[in-house]
């Protein structure tokens, strides 16, 4: 029998090629100099909120190499009209989106003004140096606070600065908590962060004249929906473009908001010049208009009895949108609904506001509103264990929802629309398997031993549950060759999450090839129109059952065309390392063959295809292809579930600060992580080491530091401080439960996003401990550390 | 993030080259690039002309004598560093380098460059003032030293004239009494410090004659002061210091960096001197 794939450690195929620098990504694309590619650059919003009294781009024109400026009033149709709003909600009530370029006003430093198209990509920008623009400045509003306090507006027609309100409620939370023996209420705050893909966006565009048909190259999460808006916004039929997303070097979030101006701009400026148009984006380019995510306050107020189960929990937040709001409210309904974790209140109320700013716009970056969820329920545990004097552990585990409690009803409302209801998991298996990992219980011990030695250690702990693979649906076509060769395609896009490598352990496992016989390809809608994207840690569920359903409709096909060819009963037939057997006999077929003979031709172009000609095969009294078939062997099949599955997992950390200094360091980082079966433990674990990586930026090191003109102060990689791989943790201790999925064929739940969020909460527990000082603001860095000590000392 | 346009020259000779500086004030000498590229990536600076004299003969030397490191315009960081010679007769100059950014960085970046950079943010100019350095420096008038005392003018601002190129910086040996330490804070690896502290103590016996720090990252220029009588190094610096806040280090936790640092230092530096001393 061949080896079961699924659940090996297989290495992953896609690697030859990326670390010996072979990947081809968006940038790669026409750099032939007799492509006569053109190179795009936009003019950018100088000012945080300005109205635009007039652009002269008289000196631009010129320039030597430019070939075509657009400014708004230049946009053609339905590219004049707003970006589209993607996501619609009832109650975002003033959802606001900006244009391709910008129409008499500006809302955020970076906002696009005017879009060039020169030679390269150096001409480019001296012709964006060269636009003249009056602005008439306006007072911007920067940060939640002064956009609570609306002295200004960020829109003119949305005096309060809310874009939308929402409420969800389980019972009555306010009079659960009035009644609850105890009571405590925290203010909480997390900064703004961003994505940072080490590639920034891009998109290539060639119009063919001779076929009437536009090529599109975009570094996205979702080819079918760029595909979409560009055709409705070019005014093309959907048939005459292809987008096709090759390589991408990270996404994170960032890139399944679309279209992004350029997206729209470079196809229309490639058909208009009939040349390519390239469009790089820069690493400035990507901190000032490109999303960010993150930033919220929120006040909690919990009502709970002696042994710290949550009677009541009431949460009102206050969500940065920035300046426009075209991903709906997903970033705060996840925030809202995820913040539950694996526990269950009696009560729960939760309010938010969504605020429009005049900063960049915020959209869904890894994690996806959970990490402040997380944060938040976290902290309020640990507020309760330190009321109580508490073991912090013991305090989670009173709360938690039992194994036999599943399906577990929330009674809200989930970002995909659909009931927040956990399908399957195991929170005190967890638990005690972090407490062990961690070596949660002797701790104590170690801390007391160190503070003799004048050192200052801690002890966080933090719990998460992560809807993962909502919908609406993946498809997959699975094509087996007359070489045997599988060849499947994928619709959603794939940013190095290894992909090709499980996707091809799921078919070749259904289909009893070697894995190397199987090549996949993603986000090219030439292969796959059907698609939704890559985001929401749903490729594994979603795509990987829509690619098990396809290669089992191409086996079940290849089973019935060689029964019929070895006179065999279907149920007596094994496919074999690409093999189709007679069990128990030596009679057999190659899967290739099989593929020939599901295929009747006419003509034999080559000595297999010999086999299949009219005169070899077929029943003469039957058309060749049977009324309810298809020539060729393969298998075509979407997944469409019913809701998502709720992944879960616990990171404990131990930190380490300097009385001094205040510098925090990460001694240990552990992890357990259920995502139901596991695929590719060796992915998972990528998944978690990359996830926790960010989650210790985000906790450590990375804001956005706005001033309060609305000019982002640290718009560079000097600045912005992504950690390197010297201050993420040595090693990562990571253990795994596997809770399988019920609503899907392999039992799987995502794994993409889980690994950063819970990294603040977990690790504010542990300066916490360490400390002795309430920390209820992420990130923090040295500087803040000893400014809360201070306060601390002199309060 | 492409550089306006500008005119290239890469002279075979250092007359050309002060020739071409001399030609056009907006003109920028290009060395190792590690600062002056990313300034005119993102169009910070739009030098008319860069006079690249990566082309010039004989600048890349590291010369070690008993009297101190002579480095040249065009010697690496990483040769500087590599160099065992230099680690003996001036150790201060290796333990910085240390701390210059990352290795490819240093590949490419110039100890001269960074010297005349003048980034108040970056170790040598601090070691250089501490050591009592100096630049020695080729202009239309010929060739002058300035002592580092006299270099720093302000924050990317020493006291060259805008047709004149440095072309070698020299700092004096370790006296067989003397020693030194160094230590710095930073966010992340290889980043620019928060704070930073050279110390340099010379000792009689047990005795300390001279005790003096350099400090970068913590003021507008490299600043060094004379600790030697000093009961509380931390205060004292600090009493000569004007720390300046930024987006990573509050005024506040600066101060409390001098605070920590500084004894810290001289400590260390001191304990290097007396074993030196005691042979």
């Amino acid at each position: 029998m061949t080896t079961r794939l699924f659940g090996q450690r297989v290495e992953r195929v896609e690697d030859q090629r990326f670390l010996r620098g072979r990947g081809r990504y968006v940038d790669d694309v026409l750099v032939d100099t007799h492509a006569g590619t053109l190179h795009a650059a936009v003019l950018r919003s100088p000012h945080a909120h300005a109205r635009i009294v007039g652009i002269d781009v008289e000196a631009v024109l010129d320039l030597d190499g430019v070939h075509a400026v657009w400014t708004h009033e230049d946009l053609p149709g339905p590219m004049a009209e707003p970006l589209p709003l993607l996501i619609p909600h009832p109650a975002l009530t003033h959802g606001r989106t900006q244009h391709a370029l910008a129409r008499d006003e500006v809302n955020y430093v970076g906002e696009a003004i005017a879009f060039v198209v020169a030679e390269d990509r150096y001409v480019a920008e001296d012709a964006v140096d060269l636009i003249r623009v009056s602005y008439e400045v306006l007072p911007p509003v920067v940060g939640i606070d002064a956009a609570r306090a609306a002295t200004c507006a960020v829109h003119d027609d949305v005096p309060d600065n809310v874009g939308a309100r929402m409420e969800q409620r389980n019972g009555d939370a306010p009079a659960a908590i009035a009644a609850a023996p105890r009571r405590i209420s925290l203010d909480l705050m997390i900064e703004r962060s961003s994505c940072q893909p080490m590639e920034g966006r891009g998109v290539v565009s060639r119009w063919d004249p001779d076929t009437s048909r536009l090529t599109v190259w975009s570094s996205t999460q979702t080819s079918t929906g760029v595909r979409g808006c560009v055709a409705a916004r070019l005014g093309l039929d959907l048939d005459q473009v292809d987008v096709i997303t090759p390589d991408v070097g990270g996404g994170f979030g960032v890139k399944i908001n679309h279209p992004w101006p350029e997206e729209l701009l470079v196809p229309m400026a490639a058909r208009a010049l009939g040349r390519p148009v390239k469009f790089t984006e820069d690493r400035r380019e990507h901190f000032i208009s490109s999303a960010h995510e993150r930033g919220q306050v929120h006040h909690v107020e919990v009502g709970f009895d002696d042994d710290g189960r949550v009677l009541g929990l009431d949460v009102m937040f206050w969500h940065d949108h920035g300046a426009y709001s075209p991903y709906g409210l997903i970033v705060p309904i996840i925030t809202a609904t995820q913040l539950l974790g694996p526990y269950k209140p009696g009560a729960y109320r939760v309010r938010f506001e969504s605020l429009f700013t005049n900063t960049v716009m915020v959209t869904p970056y890894r994690g996806a509103g959970r990490p402040q969820g997380c944060f938040v329920m976290e902290r309020t545990m640990d507020a309760i264990a330190a009321e109580l004097g508490l073991d912090r552990a013991e305090v989670r585990a009173a709360n938690f929802i039992q194994p036999d409690e599943f399906p577990f009803d929330h009674g809200l409302v989930f970002q995909d629309g659909r009931e927040l209801e956990y399908d399957s998991g195991d929170y005190p298996a967890s638990l005690h398997k972090i407490k062990e990992l961690i070596g949660w219980d002797g701790f104590p011990a170690l801390k007391a031993e160190a503070a003799a030695e004048g050192r200052r250690i801690g002890i966080g702990l933090a719990c998460y549950v992560e809807g993962t693979g909502v919908g609406p649906y993946e498809g997959a076509h699975v094509h087996v060759e007359t070489s045997g060769k599988v060849k499947v395609a994928i619709g959603l896009t794939t940013q190095g999450q290894g992909h090709a490598t499980v996707f091809a352990q799921i078919v070749a496992d259904e289909l009893g090839v070697p894995l190397e016989d199987v090549e996949v390809v993603s986000g090219d809608t030439r292969r796959m129109p059907y698609a939704v994207g890559t985001f929401a840690s749903r490729a594994a569920v979603m795509s990987g059952s829509a690619v098990h359903l396809a290669a089992k409709a191409a086996k079940d096909k290849a089973l019935r065309i060689a029964a019929e060819a070895l006179e065999a009963d279907v149920d007596d037939l094994e496919i074999v390392d690409g093999v189709v057997r007679v069990r128990g006999t030596d009679a057999s077929l190659a899967l290739g063959t099989v593929a020939v003979l599901s295929n009747p031709l006419r003509y034999a172009f080559d000595e297999a295809s010999k086999l299949a000609t009219q005169f070899v095969v077929g029943d003469p009294g039957k058309p060749p292809v049977a009324e309810d078939d298809e020539p060729g062997l393969e298998g075509r099949d979407f997944y469409s579930p019913q809701r998502a599955t709720f992944a879960s997992g616990m990171h404990a950390v131990i930190v380490e600060t300097d009385p001094d200094t205040a510098e925090i360091r990460i001694l240990r980082y552990a992890v357990v992580h259920d995502c139901g079966n596991i695929i590719n433990p060796m992915i998972v674990e990528g998944q978690i080491h990359g996830g926790v990586a960010q989650g210790v930026g985000g906790a450590l090191y990375e804001k956005m530091e706005y001033d309060e003109s609305g000019q982002l102060q640290n718009a560079s990689f000097m600045d912005f401080l992504m950690p390197y791989v010297t201050e993420v943790p040595g090693e990562i201790e990571i253990d795994h439960l596997e809770t399988p999925s019920p609503l899907n064929p392999l039992g799987i739940k995502g794994a993409g996003e889980a690994g950063v969020i819970p990294g603040s909460a977990a690790i504010a527990a542990a300066i916490e401990d360490a400390e002795g000082i309430a920390i209820t603001s992420m990130p923090i860095s040295p500087s803040d550390l000893f400014a809360l000590r201070s306060r601390k000392e002199t309060p | 993030m492409k550089p306006a346009p500008f005119a290239y020259v890469r002279p075979s000779s250092l007359s050309e080259a002060l020739t071409a500086l001399g030609e056009d004030p907006d003109a920028k000498v290009l060395a190792g690039g590690q600062s002056l590229l990313p300034l005119l990536s993102m169009r910070l600076a739009q030098p008319s002309r860069l006079v690249d004299i990566n082309g010039l003969p004989d600048l890349d030397h590291v010369d070690v004598t008993d009297e101190g490191v002579r480095v040249g315009a065009l010697a690496r960081h990483s040769a500087v560093l590599a160099s065992a010679e230099v680690e003996r007769v001036q150790p201060l100059v290796t333990l910085a380098l240390r701390h210059v950014a990352h290795a490819t960085i240093r590949n490419r970046g110039t100890t001269v460059g960074s010297v005349v950079h003048a980034d108040p943010a970056s170790e040598l100019p601090a070691v250089l003032a501490l050591l009592g350095g100096s630049v020695d420096v080729e202009g239309p008038r010929g060739r002058r030293t300035v002592a580092a005392e006299e270099l720093y003018v302000g924050p990317l601002e020493t006291s060259l004239s805008h047709d004149e190129i440095a072309v070698e910086a020299f700092f004096p040996a370790l006296g067989p009494r003397s020693g030194v330490a160094f230590e710095e804070l930073a966010r992340r690896h290889g980043d620019y410090a928060m704070a930073g502290v050279a110390a340099l103590v010379e000792v009689d016996g047990d005795d300390v004659v001279s005790a003096s720090a350099g400090f970068f990252s913590v003021c507008e220029r490299p600043t060094v002061v004379d600790l030697t009588c000093a009961e509380d190094p931390g205060e004292a610096a600090l009493a000569e210091l004007e720390p300046s806040a930024d987006i990573h280090a509050s005024l506040d936790y600066r101060r409390q960096l001098v605070r920590v640092l500084t004894p810290r230092v001289l400590a260390a530096a001191t304990e290097h001197a007396r074993r030196r001393a005691h042979g």
